[in-house]
């Protein structure tokens, strides 16, 4: 292999990513439908927030047209960002379930970047085609503040990469629990709902009081939808500021993806891959 | 260093596999008890050898297949494929053999089947040419042709059998492990699947090794045979030995005039009575001459027919023979008959 092993690896995944950008592609009426979802509910926290800003201007450092902004990215990502939903991690525990992850084991690839490039062409499908309407529909129907120059956009989007990793991640441990409990669904069940309130797609995380606030700003779950608005928003501006925040994002991949491959080595080795 | 594994292609010495299992025993309290799965194994297969291996439920066929394919370790003994060790190289291990479940598929589910076979194309790092002569000769010869654009959901169970066994090719692999490849199939699927496996191991010598529960795909494809029960090995060597192996019954079919209570004869007993018709087993080796007469001259004796001992009826046979110290009634329980 020598020298073409290296680009031999990158076309591998490269294909991988190719087919989960595809493969959710085919499913154009399940993507209207989610993107009408995503466009509804975006209104109704926009509502909400418009209330609670009313009441408190200024809450979390944003005014009303940046808690506008706020809702509506948080719903352009939600779905690429599996904020909702655990996504590959239904069907990787299926999988480690049903015995089929042998399958996925008896092929000369990893298993871990395998199921990221995977997830890396679903969340680039899912920006696109559930990411842009909802956040034109919102950029029309309300007054948000959204950055004119194109390089606050492009650093927007290098923020948006490293969160899509991080959460792959997250639920990348999250998923492996199955090995051992059998059952994994409850886990990732239980991982969404932390997910969703750690993520600050309900309330943001600057606008969390004390304590709570403290502690929600620094989990992993921070660098999903925080760390890209803000960038967004302007509230990282500067060389500083910018890679400070891409460090806090590069910083938790770095350490869970290292965890998952941890507990994916032991997971192989010692636990009995379930069914004939 | 792997001088003495050249003749065998897999060498599997003395494997045991014993996994711990848990079992709530109470409110709080855990059992913890082992099962063993896999004792004392012990066989090889020479390279371009195509090796039936059955057993019932439980027997331990998959659990051997996980330790050849390394994604089992072994708990004692000794296994080398194409003299690597699979749990230590798994991955190594895994651009050399390929593997194809009946029950699972390594295809992508969502997408036409032509975009697995690329992804083959590029995960086991196939030449070009290589790939694209591969791929016409399993569309050929497994008449994938019209399917390569279909999304693999809406493949039939044959078809996708057909797609799996030729995504499993691709590359070119030295040996090919099969878990019931025909499971589920109708009889044409059946024999298109058996021809394409005899023709590729005639003409490019892949080592085969076919786990099933259908023995008609061993009687087509196989001259030796392994079973295994309860882990163990009970029987290694060529098909047609396997109807000497154990009691080796022939059965009498005896037509009688009318309806009879069970014709008492010597050293033969009735297995079966169908209104006139009744079913005498005796031992393989004697003569059912005498026997014929001794019936004849105390019943009204109409027709009659001799069969010989099938092989189905000889491994259930083995199979209800052999002590189950683990799982008492699941697994030792005769089958069929």
């Amino acid at each position: 292999m020598g020298t073409s092993g290296a680009s031999g690896t990158l076309r591998l995944y490269a294909a991988v990513v190719a087919g989960g950008f595809r493969r959710y592609a085919t499913y154009r009426s399940a993507t209207a439908a989610g993107v009408f979802t995503n466009t509804v509910f975006g209104f109704i926290v926009a509502y909400t927030y418009m209330a609670l800003w009313d009441e408190r201007p200024g809450l979390g450092g944003y005014d009303e047209a940046q808690a506008l902004t706020y809702v509506w990215i948080g719903q352009a990502l939600a779905q690429a960002l599996s904020m909702f939903n655990a996504g590959f991690a239904v069907d990787m525990v299926a999988r480690i379930r049903n015995g089929d992850i042998a399958v996925d084991l008896y092929r000369p690839v990893d298993l871990q970047l395998w199921w990221l490039a995977s997830d890396l062409g679903r969340a680039g499908f899912q920006l696109f085609s559930r990411g842009v309407v909802p956040l034109t529909v919102g950029a029309l129907c309300f007054p948000l503040a959204l950055p004119g120059d194109p390089v606050v956009w492009l650093e927007f989007l290098v923020a948006v990469a490293l969160a899509v990793v991080v959460s792959f991640a997250i639920r990348y441990v999250l998923a492996l629990a199955a090995f051992w409990l059998i059952d994994g669904t409850g886990v990732l069940q239980f991982g969404g709902v932390v997910g969703m309130f750690f993520t600050g797609l309900l309330l943001p995380l600057n606008a969390m009081p004390g304590a709570l606030g403290d502690l929600a700003r620094v989990l992993p779950w921070a660098a999903l939808l925080q760390m890209p608005a803000d960038i967004l928003l302007g509230a990282r501006s500067g060389a500083d500021g910018l890679l400070r925040a891409y460090a806090f994002q590069a910083g938790w991949a770095v350490v869970l993806l290292a965890a998952g491959r941890l507990l994916q080595s032991s997971a192989t080795r010692k636990v009995v891959l379930q069914g004939g | 260093m792997t001088q003495d594994f050249t003749e065998n292609f897999i060498d599997v010495e003395g494997v045991e596999k014993v996994f711990d299992v848990r079992r709530r025993a109470g409110l709080l309290r855990r059992e913890r008890h082992q099962v063993r799965a896999v004792d004392s194994l012990t066989f090889s297969v020479p390279r371009g050898e195509m090796v039936g291996y059955i057993g019932p439920n439980g027997a331990g066929k998959s659990t051997t297949i996980k330790m050849l394919t390394g994604i089992l370790t072994p708990s004692a003994g000794r296994l080398r494929v194409a003299g690597i060790e699979p749990s230590r190289e798994r991955t190594r291990l895994a651009r050399r053999i390929g593997v194809v479940f009946g029950q699972r598929t390594t295809l992508w589910w969502d997408l036409p089947l032509i975009d697995s076979y690329r992804l083959m194309h590029r995960m086991y790092r196939i030449p070009d040419a290589r790939y694209r002569e591969n791929l016409d000769r399993c569309v050929e010869l497994l008449e994938l042709g019209g399917l390569l654009e279909t999304p693999v959901r809406q493949l039939s169970l044959g078809q996708r059998m057909r797609g799996d066994i030729a995504a499993a090719l691709l590359h070119d692999p030295e040996v090919l492990y099969l878990d019931e490849p025909t499971i589920g199939l109708d009889i044409v699927s059946k024999a298109k699947v058996r021809g394409f496996l005899r023709d590729l191991n005639a003409e490019r010598g892949t080592t085969v090794l076919l786990t099933t529960h259908d023995l008609t795909d061993i009687e087509q494809l196989c001259r030796r045979v392994m079973v295994i029960d309860h882990g163990r090995p009970m029987y290694d060597g060529e098909l047609s030995g396997l109807h000497a192996f154990g009691d080796g019954e022939r059965t009498l079919v005896v037509d009688l005039e009318r309806e009879l209570p069970p014709v008492q004869v010597e050293s033969a007993r009735v297995v079966k009575v169908e209104g006139p018709r009744q079913w005498l087993a005796f031992p393989a080796a004697q003569s059912a001459a005498p026997l014929v007469a001794r019936i004849a001259a105390a019943y009204p004796l109409v027709d009659l027919s001799v069969r010989e001992p099938d092989i189905e009826a000889v491994i259930a046979r083995m199979y209800a023979r052999a002590p189950s110290p683990e799982r008492p009634g699941e697994a030792g329980a005769p089958v069929g008959r």
